[in-house]
């Protein structure tokens, strides 16, 4: 039984160090002159630098316009998440628990284009946004992902398997499907729009393709394409780089260790209900 | 109740309507066009009348663009990664699925490259990956074989353009398959562990016969998710191969991009599309069809 104990730890310790140790790296060589972040990656000094500093991050506020980038992202995740939440909420529980003519067809529907993935649509859309003249801004980094049919999904079927009695007790008492659903069915479903939101933000925030083909102004753009560009920007400084990676990290980083419970229900339960 | 029939209907499509404009604006209708442009000879500040060329671009992306090599490259991804992320996964999962002191913190580590930005990650990989003896991965390879790894530069070495990718994506996406596969672990109930090791059955048995049937829909579920993001692989390629050397590491979505926006040639991008789409749908089918067996048989 030790021994078995023993085997587990030695195996966890061992995967913990692949995991680990890119990221150490990064921290690490954010941390040291530039020159010496490829120099020393071959020795054990990668990982244990002999002096720190912050200049690489004062370098990055000072080459590229991060505070930019790091608004932009903010703005165009907020927008996602915030309205993505509050349509997909409104459709899944149109689909779950309302009686009408074309849900049926509806459900169908949002079943059916659960399959599209954004590559095989991202050039014509951009080509029908471009026509509308419609490109460069935050907004149209957002708006064509606010319906998402696997929130819609996500949001149908825990409504789906929400207690029935809350709602008939409002609406016996004479409130509106709308008043139900804010007052009554809201309160109940904070696990179900904590799961949503992480998954939409996970989605999104490393949002790369997009905003590729759509921006061309630094000052709209997030932050995958400023460290993208960062790493091509001469001259090649790598600690800068690093520096960039650690700040870009940050803010996901802390939202993760404050709401890592609902990161793994959130992911989870999109392959339980898969 | 007969009445609320009726008084729902307007506040159901009240409802269903932001959701529904959505979709059809920005998916739907794209998607039509993508079907449709495939068809002409559209392309990006061209002087020529749009005129449709029938079948012309999907011949001509087959014989003249990278596409079969990206179709192969991908299908090579896909038959590498998804077995080895599916069982290194399974593996942390049932590392992770014991009283453990550290548990969580063990499950925190391992997730953490799923919530990084891939841009960021292809951007450390690179470093990871840099040539010479000096490089991490070719330091870290000596060291393990004593001297006798001859140091290499794996993004622009045509045997290892690939693998490196490779290699990145599944250091970044194992997590993903860890944390499904766990809540999968915990829902098998522990009477059938019980049961079967009062039967005589030892760990590997139990394994074998308890806890691989009760992850068969978690597993599917990865497997068809995984096989679907082996064909989505963009960014890592864009960032840290550019498809290359001689598209060693081209993918489907990288050949999409280069023909329709690096090169202009819009409708042929086009076609790229909907070829991409017609195999994903092929591996969606195969998903439903596997989950409607098991309804049968349970």
């Amino acid at each position: 039984m030790l021994l078995r104990a023993v085997l587990a730890y030695a195996l966890l310790l061992a995967f913990t160090l692949v995991f680990i140790a890119p990221v150490l790296f990064m921290i690490i060589g954010s941390l040291k002159p530039d020159e010496l972040v490829l120099a020393e990656a071959g020795s054990l000094r990668a990982f244990l630098p002999e002096s720190v500093s912050p200049d690489n991050y004062r370098a990055v506020f000072e080459r590229v316009p991060f505070g930019a980038y790091l608004l932009s992202s903010l703005i165009v995740n907020g927008l996602i998440v915030g309205l993505g939440l509050l349509v997909n909420a409104f459709a899944g529980y149109a689909l779950a628990r309302l009686r009408w003519w074309g849900r049926e067809a509806m459900l169908g529907l949002v079943l059916a284009v659960l399959v599209i993935p954004f590559e095989a649509i991202a050039i014509p859309l951009f080509y029908q946004l471009s026509w509308l003249g419609w490109r460069d801004d935050w907004l149209v980094q957002a708006i064509p992902f606010v319906a998402n049919p696997l929130a819609i999904f996500l949001f149908y079927s825990f409504f789906l398997g929400l207690p029935r009695e809350l709602e008939e007790a409002a609406r016996v008492d004479g409130a509106g499907v709308l008043r139900t659903f804010f007052l009554v069915v809201l309160p109940n479903a904070k696990a179900a729009f904590a799961s949503v939101a992480i998954v939409l933000f996970l989605f999104h925030w490393g949002m790369y393709l997009w905003p590729l083909l759509m921006t061309t102004s630094e000052g709209v753009r997030p932050l995958p394409l400023g460290i993208a560009n960062f790493y091509t920007l001469p001259p090649l400084q790598w600690g800068d780089i690093m520096a960039f990676g650690v700040l870009m990290v940050l803010p996901v980083l802390i939202l993760f260790v404050v709401f890592q419970r609902w990161f793994v229900r959130g992911v989870a339960s999109t392959g339980v209900k898969g | 109740m007969h009445r609320a029939r009726f008084t729902e209907a307007p506040a159901a499509w009240l409802l269903m309507t932001p959701a529904l404009v959505g979709l059809m604006l920005f998916l739907l209708l794209p998607f039509a066009l993508a079907v449709v442009l495939s068809f002409t000879n559209l392309r990006m500040a061209s002087p020529l009348p749009l005129e449709f060329v029938g079948l012309a671009n999907y011949t001509l992306a087959f014989q003249e663009t990278a596409l079969p090599r990206a179709l192969l490259n991908n299908l090579l991804f896909a038959l590498v990664v998804v077995p080895a992320q599916t069982a290194l996964g399974l593996a942390l999962a049932v590392l992770l699925d014991r009283p453990l002191r550290g548990r969580t913190v063990f499950r925190t580590l391992f997730f953490l490259p799923v919530v990084f930005p891939l841009s960021l990650i292809a951007v450390v990989w690179v470093l990871i990956f840099a040539p010479g003896p000096d490089g991490l991965l070719n330091a870290a390879l000596g060291v393990l074989s004593f001297g006798l790894w001859e140091p290499r530069d794996f993004l622009n070495d045509p045997h290892w353009a690939l693998p490196a990718v490779m290699l990145t994506s599944i250091w970044q996406g194992v997590g993903f398959q860890m944390i499904v596969l766990l809540a999968g672990l915990q829902a098998i109930p522990r009477q059938l562990y019980e049961a079967a090791a009062v039967d005589g059955a030892g760990r590997w048995r139990q394994f074998l016969h308890v806890t691989l049937p009760g992850l068969r829909n978690p597993l599917i579920f990865v497997v068809i998710v995984t096989t679907i993001l082996s064909f989505r692989v963009f960014d890592q390629v864009r960032i840290m191969t550019r498809g290359g050397p001689q598209d060693a590491s081209n993918t489907v979505i990288h050949e999409m991009v280069r023909t329709a926006f690096d090169q202009g040639h819009v409708a042929m991008g086009a076609a790229m599309s909907v070829v991409f789409f017609v195999v994903i749908l092929g591996i969606a089918l195969a998903q439903r069809r596997l989950l409607r067996q098991r309804g049968e048989v349970s």
